[in-house]
């Protein structure tokens, strides 16, 4: 489904991500781990449009999206949670939620029915859907961030460390929340620090160390064969 | 009493205009992050439009909107020329390109139209005094409050109710995001300058009203009047900016009340240092907008 090719990624001189090639079939869970500062947000970000390729390619369903516009990505039905956690913090819940039906506003029925579905699925921000995003909790507008990420019916969904600076009990709740995403059939790119919890739920994952990626394989395979102590902490 | 009852009308009448210049300038610079120079042409294009309408016999009423379509034009036309082609580029070229595109259009009209003052036609209820309470005053006073809060409460329908709105207000807080949700950029800036252009275009209506003429310079006053309003008010925030635009009002109006007749040519003097000792007391200005946002 999606498929990234020799991928580089720069800011000036500085190269982030020198050379990724990761494949994502259709309802599958692929993690993309590595420590602070191997590339792992700059890649995804590459995919969602929001940074320019330096070299590489990439492919969405066959066609080359090779830095795109973010907003053709989400039209091609890519939704991104950004690792910054960006709720619209003046913004009332109601309407970030509103806001990521952006590319099928007309479907007014199927939105108010997926806001119900959300609201459900959280429901802390039924309680708090008049209220500016900003108020919220951290992972409150973590989950509010993926619930509007899953408001534009996306096909497959990129999620930026989700778990980042939020509590034990949340961080079970956001990964309880990945998978019942994923088995309701999303494809599904996780990038995260957070190896143990990550490859719990995933089918394939990949390990990034400066820009490059140094392992691939089933999760479980991964987890047996990686130090990542020695990943995390050798850098 | 009647006395309090002229001052509110006053204050009322040159904030509510106040506050439609400033919010058609913040409405760009919330998104963009970049002042539009231009914003003052856009009120002469306006007011040019009045006086080349002006032999065609057509009704006031159908004269002005199509002056105010005009400024809405102008002001699409200002981010085709001046900003789309250099936005990614550089902020200073942004700069450079909005100040001359600025210095063309009022060139366009010193060269083709006169460097002369030219009449506009208004409507006799412009010149027409009302009195009631036991208070006299231009009826055109109470044309622009009027104008003035259908406007405010249009644009601020428009902001929360509609998706476009919403999704105008999510871009100035973080442009990308809101990109990643599928919303253009492109029409939410080309909305951004379309609304700034109905805003002159309107403000242009209810100043040429007071003046009765148009000139090339005309848009300077208001453009300036709209940058003080909005560092005043907080230059990111929509609220700032009608709060900004209707205290600035209340300060002149409120020195124009009380200064003695040979002090009253410095009023813009006094008015200043209020402005400076404001900025000193919050020097993000009154209202401090939406968190963070990086420029495009």
């Amino acid at each position: 489904m999606l498929e990234v090719a020799g991928l580089q990624v720069a800011y000036g001189a500085i190269r982030a991500v020198r050379d990724v090639s990761l494949t994502l079939a259709e309802g599958e869970l692929v993690t993309l781990l590595g420590a602070n500062g191997a590339g792992k947000s700059s890649t995804l970000m590459c995919v969602a449009g929001a940074l320019p390729a330096a070299a590489g390619s990439i492919r969405l369903e066959g066609k080359d999206v090779t830095s795109a516009r973010p907003e053709t990505m989400a039209r091609r039905g890519v939704a991104t949670v950004p690792e910054t956690r960006d709720v619209f913090p003046d913004l009332t819940v109601d309407e970030n939620l509103q806001l990521g039906a952006y590319t099928r506003r007309s479907d007014t029925q199927g939105i108010a029915e997926d806001r119900a579905r959300m609201f459900e699925m959280f429901p802390v921000l039924a309680e708090r859907y008049g209220q500016a995003a900003g108020t919220l909790s951290g992972g409150e507008q973590q989950m509010l961030v993926i619930a509007r990420a899953m408001m534009s019916r996306p096909r497959i969904l990129l999620l930026d460390e989700p778990s980042l600076g939020l509590a034990p009990t949340i961080v079970d709740q956001i990964f309880e929340m990945i998978a019942k995403l994923k088995s309701s059939g999303l494809t599904i790119l996780l990038v995260e620090q957070n190896a143990s919890k990550a490859l719990a739920v995933a089918d394939r994952a990949y390990v990034m160390r400066l820009g490059k990626i140094e392992a691939e394989g089933k999760a479980a395979e991964i987890a047996a064969a990686t130090d990542f102590k020695a990943l995390y902490l050798a850098g | 009493m009647s006395f309090f009852l002229q001052f509110m009308i006053d204050v009322l009448s040159l904030g509510g205009a106040y506050a439609l210049m400033a919010l058609g300038l913040v409405i760009v610079y919330g998104i963009l992050r970049l002042v539009n120079f231009a914003y003052g042409e856009l009120i002469m294009v306006a007011g040019y439009t009045m006086y080349l309408t002006s032999g065609s016999g057509l009704p006031w009423l159908v004269m002005a909107a199509v002056a105010v379509l005009m400024a809405v034009v102008a002001g699409v036309a200002t981010d085709y020329i001046a900003f789309r082609p250099v936005r990614a580029k550089s902020v200073t070229a942004v700069l450079i390109t909005s100040f001359a595109f600025s210095t063309l259009l009022q060139n366009a009209a010193l060269l083709f139209i006169s460097p002369r003052p030219r009449n506009v036609p208004l409507p006799e209820i412009f010149s027409e005094t009302v009195q009631f309470a036991g208070v006299i005053t231009p009826a055109r006073n109470l044309i622009t409050i009027a104008a003035a809060v259908v406007m405010l409460v249009l644009f601020s329908w428009l902001m929360r109710r509609t998706v476009l709105g919403i999704a105008m207000r999510a871009a100035a807080t973080n442009f990308t995001m809101a990109r990643m949700l599928g919303v253009p950029a492109n029409l939410i800036i080309s909305s951004a300058f379309a609304i700034s252009g109905l805003l002159a275009g309107v403000v242009s209506m209810l100043w040429i009203g007071r003046i009765g003429a148009v000139v090339p310079g005309i848009g300077l006053e208001p453009l300036l009047i709209a940058f003080i309003a909005t560092v005043i008010g907080g230059m990111r925030s929509l609220q700032g900016a009608v709060l900004g635009g209707f205290l600035l009002a209340f300060m002149d109006t409120t020195l124009n009340f009380t200064l003695p007749q040979d002090l009253l040519k410095f009023r813009d003097a006094f008015t200043f240092s209020l402005v400076i000792l404001i900025l000193l007391w919050r020097p993000q200005g009154l209202i401090k907008g939406p968190a963070s946002g990086q420029r495009t």
